[in-house]
């Protein structure tokens, strides 16, 4: 499978990567190399085969539903490039 | 008297114990070491004022009796690791900046324990790579070098600079993680010893995650031995993790020295791949008649799936990278930039944070995790890993101990000569060492020969889930035929 312009600009955009017209061939490039590479997948049939989930077997641990940290908004804004009266603060997103 | 940095991390520990020096003294020497070779660009942080700090509180611990395992040891931490007040970027500069308000589990044990810490060490942007050339920082230059030649090398990568400073006597020993290859591969570039534990051994919590199902921290050091030791405080069930399992945690240690008379090596015939040069099978070879006169057996195996390893792991590592770092949107942390709205915001922002490789592979992820593409790609790749698991339980269920592998399809190569080339090639580097990620399987890198030009080979065991011990002992033993590998020519201090 190889991808055209057209998706690798839609995929830009899912992965919100602002990538410009001119960097979009580069790009495409790049990712049908990785693409053809793991093509070579394609040459075995793994339809009766379980998914890995997790390669140790473990059962997710339970635990007391609880709150067992926080209370420390400062040090949880501390690294935030905007935050104001104890929270982190965004570009307007509701009209 | 050698130079107290020259000493190994166990010969450091004695000396400490036999109060032949002290803590702040050896401290001093990498402080002295690591200012000195700046030119080689291993750390991206140093900490001399804490590391003297820490040295002089390990100096009175040891006066009281109360010394810890690691007790005044200096080591370096991989930037990947959170580190509480101290920068923590994973080399990007999407995280520039970002000083952590907590500590990583595995960094918290190895202070607990009594080591110093004199700085954090470079890798590739978010562990992406296997040369150390995409972090921020810039490049990290290996203290090796071909014989006559003064062409730069990388220390491989991605924890090129934990290698390359604990190969340069910078730090006694140093952190790493591994999720393709990345602490075995520049291990096997710098003459040093690197294992990946079994995953689930370490806990991942504080540390900056790239493939959550594949990375693993593990230690670097000068010897066996000193692995040995470092794993021992790095590994344990932690609450914060829960892929972390509880199961006691060996004195790793012990297991050095012990006999590998009876162990059955295999020897996987996959592994011959096409256009490996002649000295990486050779050393393969040496490695095998090292371990048979050590008593071991050598046995033929086959690993069928082997060639599946490495396009099935580059649609898993970038498919769990991309949703990691989804996280970096220039509101928690980082840099941000300013957008015409939120969602600009968010694109140019992360347009501008992240680097090439790691552009490409959040976008290979998102690509092979997008609508009618997930069951081609990703559930497809977690179905052959099934099998890459399975092949390994195969040959465990038939009584093989452990597998004999090269680390590495080459020596180190110079910086450049493979970063402009087509991105497969450089991800070809980690043929020999994705599988056992893949597989959630033990592995050590152990320096055993010389290429023609004079670079350091490693050689790799492979072990079963848990199994670190028996690793511990196989690479005595090669350590015992093959010696160490210290760099002799310090041209960057002159």
């Amino acid at each position: 499978m190889s991808v055209d312009l057209g998706t690798v600009r839609r995929v830009a955009h899912l992965a919100r990567l602002a990538v410009s017209e001119e960097e979009l061939p580069a790009l495409q490039g790049e990712l049908n190399a990785i693409l053809a590479f793991v093509e070579q997948l394609s040459a075995i049939d793994v339809s009766s085969i379980e998914p890995m989930t997790s390669v140790v077997p473990l059962t997710l641990p339970l635990r007391e539903d609880e709150v067992t940290d926080g209370h420390y908004p400062d040090k949880v804004l501390a690294n935030a490039p905007e935050a104001e009266s104890g929270f982190f603060t965004v570009p307007k997103v509701v009209e | 008297m050698t130079a107290l940095n020259h000493l190994t991390l166990t010969q450091a520990r004695e000396g400490l114990a036999q109060g032949e020096f002290t803590s702040v003294e050896l401290t001093e020497s990498y402080l002295k070491a690591m200012e000195q070779a700046r030119v080689l660009n291993a750390f991206t942080v140093e900490t001399p004022d804490q590391a003297l700090a820490m040295a002089a509180r390990a100096d009175a611990r040891i006066a009281s009796g109360d010394a810890g395992p690691l007790e005044g040891l200096p080591l370096g931490v991989k930037d990947m690791f959170a580190t509480e007040g101290v920068a923590t970027t994973a080399c990007s500069n999407i995280l520039k900046g970002f000083v952590p308000p907590y500590e990583s589990t595995v960094t918290s044990q190895l202070w607990r324990d009594g080591a110093v810490m004199l700085g954090k060490l470079a890798n590739d942007e978010f562990a992406m790579g296997s040369s150390t050339e995409t972090s921020a920082f810039g490049p990290v230059v290996s203290p090796w070098r071909r014989e006559g030649d003064t062409t730069p090398l990388v220390p491989g990568g991605s924890s090129g600079g934990s290698a390359a400073a604990v190969s340069a006597f910078l730090c006694a020993g140093a952190t790493g993680t591994d999720t393709g290859g990345s602490i075995r591969q520049p291990a096997a570039f710098t003459g040093t010893v690197g294992i990946k534990p079994t995953y689930g051994r370490c806990s991942r919590w504080g540390i900056i995650a790239y493939a959550s199902s594949l990375d693993q921290a593990g230690p670097f050091a000068r010897s066996v031995n000193d692995a040995a030791i470092l794993l021992r405080s790095m590994a344990g069930h932690d609450a914060k993790d829960s892929t972390s399992v509880n199961m006691r945690v060996p004195n790793y240690e012990d297991a050095v020295g012990v006999s590998v008379k009876g162990k059955r090596i295999g020897i996987p015939r996959e592994y011959r791949v096409e256009g490996m040069s002649q000295e990486i099978c050779e050393l393969w070879e040496q490695g095998a008649d090292m371990l048979r006169d050590a008593g071991a057996e050598i046995v033929d195996i086959t690993l069928p799936h082997t060639k599946y390893a490495l396009p099935t792991y580059y649609i898993v590592a970038p498919a769990e990278a991309s949703s990691n770092l989804a996280r970096y949107d220039g509101v928690r942390y980082g840099n941000r930039v300013p957008g015409k709205d939120i969602i600009d915001m968010y694109e140019r922002t992360r347009a501008a944070g992240f680097g090439p490789e790691v552009r490409r592979r959040i976008m290979i992820g998102t690509y092979v995790l997008s609508a009618g593409y997930y069951d081609a790609y990703y559930l497809k790749a977690q179905r052959v890993r099934t099998l890459i698991k399975r092949d390994f339980d195969d040959v465990f269920a038939q009584g093989v101990d452990a597998i004999l592998t090269p680390a590495t399809p080459s020596p180190a190569f110079g910086i450049g000569e493979k970063s402009n080339a087509d991105p497969v090639e450089m991800y070809l580097q980690d043929v020999f060492t994705v599988t056992v990620n893949l597989a959630g399987l033990p592995a050590i890198s152990v320096p055993a020969g010389f290429s023609a030009d004079g670079l350091p080979l490693g050689l790799q065991l492979i072990g079963r889930p848990f199994e670190e011990e028996t690793l511990f002992a196989l690479g005595q033993a090669v350590e015992d035929a093959a010696g160490r590998f210290p760099v002799e020519d310090h041209w960057w201090s002159r």
